[in-house]
């Protein structure tokens, strides 16, 4: 366990030190902002996170991968795998580390956009399911697709190359069930149970439903686990 | 006591082709072993193989007891890796970076904090503790590298090309280290330059096309290269009377008699390490006979020891 503390640490601390992560987090604040902001300009506004809601799920997906990318690809570029390899650390020791310290820099900045309910506390009364429910989804949906850049970071030593893979899988993931018409029957059934967009909804409207934490949990721990696979085939190549 | 490092029948194939083939060698305790072999010969797939970095297609490896393989876990924890091209996050400070390899090779805090101070002085770091890996030198940054290798005090160190691609007075400075590190612990390293091989090693394998071709200490090896092993002379003469006398020479294992374009040319087998050419050209002239060419043939393993002694002028 001091080894995974170890690599999270390091990465925290390069995040916390790299303009990179900043640029990330200031972008998802200030679209998060703009959404949130609009949305109280309207004639008779609605004491919710509404509009944030429907807007920070897709930002998050963008996000995410800008975050992982990082995270294996250099290492292989810079040939420091080869160190972090010989070294005696599990791979997934290695992969743990790397994935919560990103898990935290995200939870850092969706922390700060709290400051939005605040102001909706003061200046309002309102209804406080919808907003902590909401919240509860943000962070499993973070937490799914920060897996997926994991493994698409460890997949090339091309940072650009898994930002996009990643971006590319998780947008796919996301809007897969407006494709669920097409299909008909088990199949659209199917499509619809794997889109994140429709896991993610129930939470924005103020419902906690344990199909969806584990639907969230269980791609976290499939991507997780793939990544680890494919860090111990790089052994075999 | 059992060697420290052995290694039997190791082939690791890239795709079809392979980079080694039954590779056999040992290493015993604080032995400073030398890899030598042109570029592309197989050191460095050796060296990841020895440091679990990945398995070989065939063979084993134990390192200190535990199967490379099998205890991966046992053997990382005993070896410090010092690969060709120096990986370091350019980002951290020096002390920082011998930090996370200490904590990551699981050395308790403690320690880690006196292992730095030491290995800093042996790496003669001090004036740059504090500063940025990517601002150093390339030879500040191979005793980064070093350091981070020898910072968990490993029973075995592994360097990969440990001096190539920094200044002279540099490479001195390097192999007074390896040198001194050597006293305490089991060295292995690679070369492609003989002269650096026979300076700090106590041992040498020769690697050549994925095999190991010799193996012997450099005093040794010198020896045995400089040797003549095969004559083709040209002499005008007899066959039926140039034969017997050229076989009445001493040192001369063989002969062997060839006719090309009506010339007459006999090849001759000559003891490892003589020189008998001085012989040869004195029982021919005495015959009465002519002695019209004397080719040296090179055999394998000189042409190696050629490439390795004329490829960098040290």
């Amino acid at each position: 366990m001091r080894t995974v503390q170890a690599v999270a640490w390091k990465e925290i601390q390069i995040y916390f030190g790299s303009p990179t992560a900043y640029i990330v987090g200031l972008i998802f604040l200030a679209l998060t902002g703009f959404f949130f902001a609009r949305e109280l300009g309207v004639a008779f506004p609605e004491a919710s996170l509404g509009s944030f809601y429907q807007w920070a799920p897709v930002i998050l997906i963008l996000m995410a991968p800008a975050l992982t990318m990082r995270l294996l690809a250099e290492e292989q570029k810079l040939g420091t795998i080869e160190l972090l390899l010989t070294s005696p650390v599990r791979d997934w020791e290695v992969v743990l580390g790397k994935y919560l310290a990103s898990l935290a820099f995200l939870l850092a900045t969706l922390f700060l956009t709290l400051y939005y309910t605040i102001l909706l506390i003061v200046f309002a009364s309102p209804d406080p399911g919808p907003i902590y429910a909401g919240y509860l989804g943000l962070v499993l949906l973070s937490a799914s697709a920060l897996s997926v850049g994991m493994l698409a970071s460890t997949l090339t030593s091309n940072q650009i190359v898994a930002a996009v893979v990643a971006m590319g899988v998780l947008l796919a993931l996301y809007f897969v069930d407006a494709a669920s018409g097409v299909a008909g029957g088990v199949g659209s059934t199917l499509i619809n149970e794997i889109g994140l967009n429709r896991h993610f909804e129930d939470f924005a409207k103020g419902v906690i439903d344990t199909k969806h934490i584990v639907y969230f949990i269980s791609l976290t721990a499939f991507f997780l686990f793939l990544t680890i696979r494919a860090l111990e085939s790089r052994r075999w190549r | 006591m059992p060697p420290m490092i052995e290694a039997r029948g190791l082939t690791h194939y890239y795709g079809p082709h392979p980079a080694i083939q039954d590779v056999n060698f040992h290493v015993d305790k604080g032995e400073i072993l030398g890899f030598l072999g042109p570029n592309g010969a197989g050191k460095t797939t050796t060296m990841r193989i020895l440091t679990g970095f990945m398995p070989p297609t065939r063979g084993q490896v134990s390192l200190g007891g535990y199967d490379v393989v099998e205890n991966s876990l046992d053997v990382r924890r005993r070896v410090g890796y010092l690969p060709e091209t120096v990986p370091l996050y350019t980002d951290m400070t020096v002390k920082g970076y011998l930090r996370y390899m200490g904590t990551l090779r699981g050395m308790p805090p403690r320690s880690i904090k006196r292992r730095i101070g030491d290995v800093i002085d042996v790496c003669r770091l001090g004036d740059y503790s504090d500063t940025q890996i990517g601002k150093l030198s390339k030879g500040f940054r191979q005793r980064v590298g070093i350091g981070q290798a020898i910072i968990h005090e490993p029973e075995v160190l592994i360097l990969d090309e440990p001096t190539i691609g920094i200044d002279p007075i540099q490479v001195v400075e390097t192999r007074r280290l390896i040198q001194d590190l050597g006293k305490e612990q089991t060295v292995v390293l690679s070369s492609h330059i003989l002269p650096e091989v026979s300076m700090i090693c106590g041992r040498v394998l020769i690697i050549s096309e994925g095999r190991i071709v010799a193996e012997d200490t450099p005093a040794n090896l010198a020896d045995r290269f400089q040797g003549v092993d095969r004559l083709e002379v040209e002499i005008g003469g007899p066959v039926a009377q140039v034969l017997p006398a050229l076989r009445n020479v001493r040192g001369v294992a063989e002969v062997n008699h060839r006719r090309t374009q009506n010339r007459e040319i006999y090849e001759i087998q000559v003891g490892r390490g003589q020189d008998l050419r001085d012989e040869i050209s004195r029982a021919v002239i005495s015959n009465g006979w002519s002695l019209l060419s004397m080719h040296v043939m090179g055999m394998s393993l000189e042409d190696i020891f050629l490439r390795l002694t004329t490829q960098e002028e040290i």
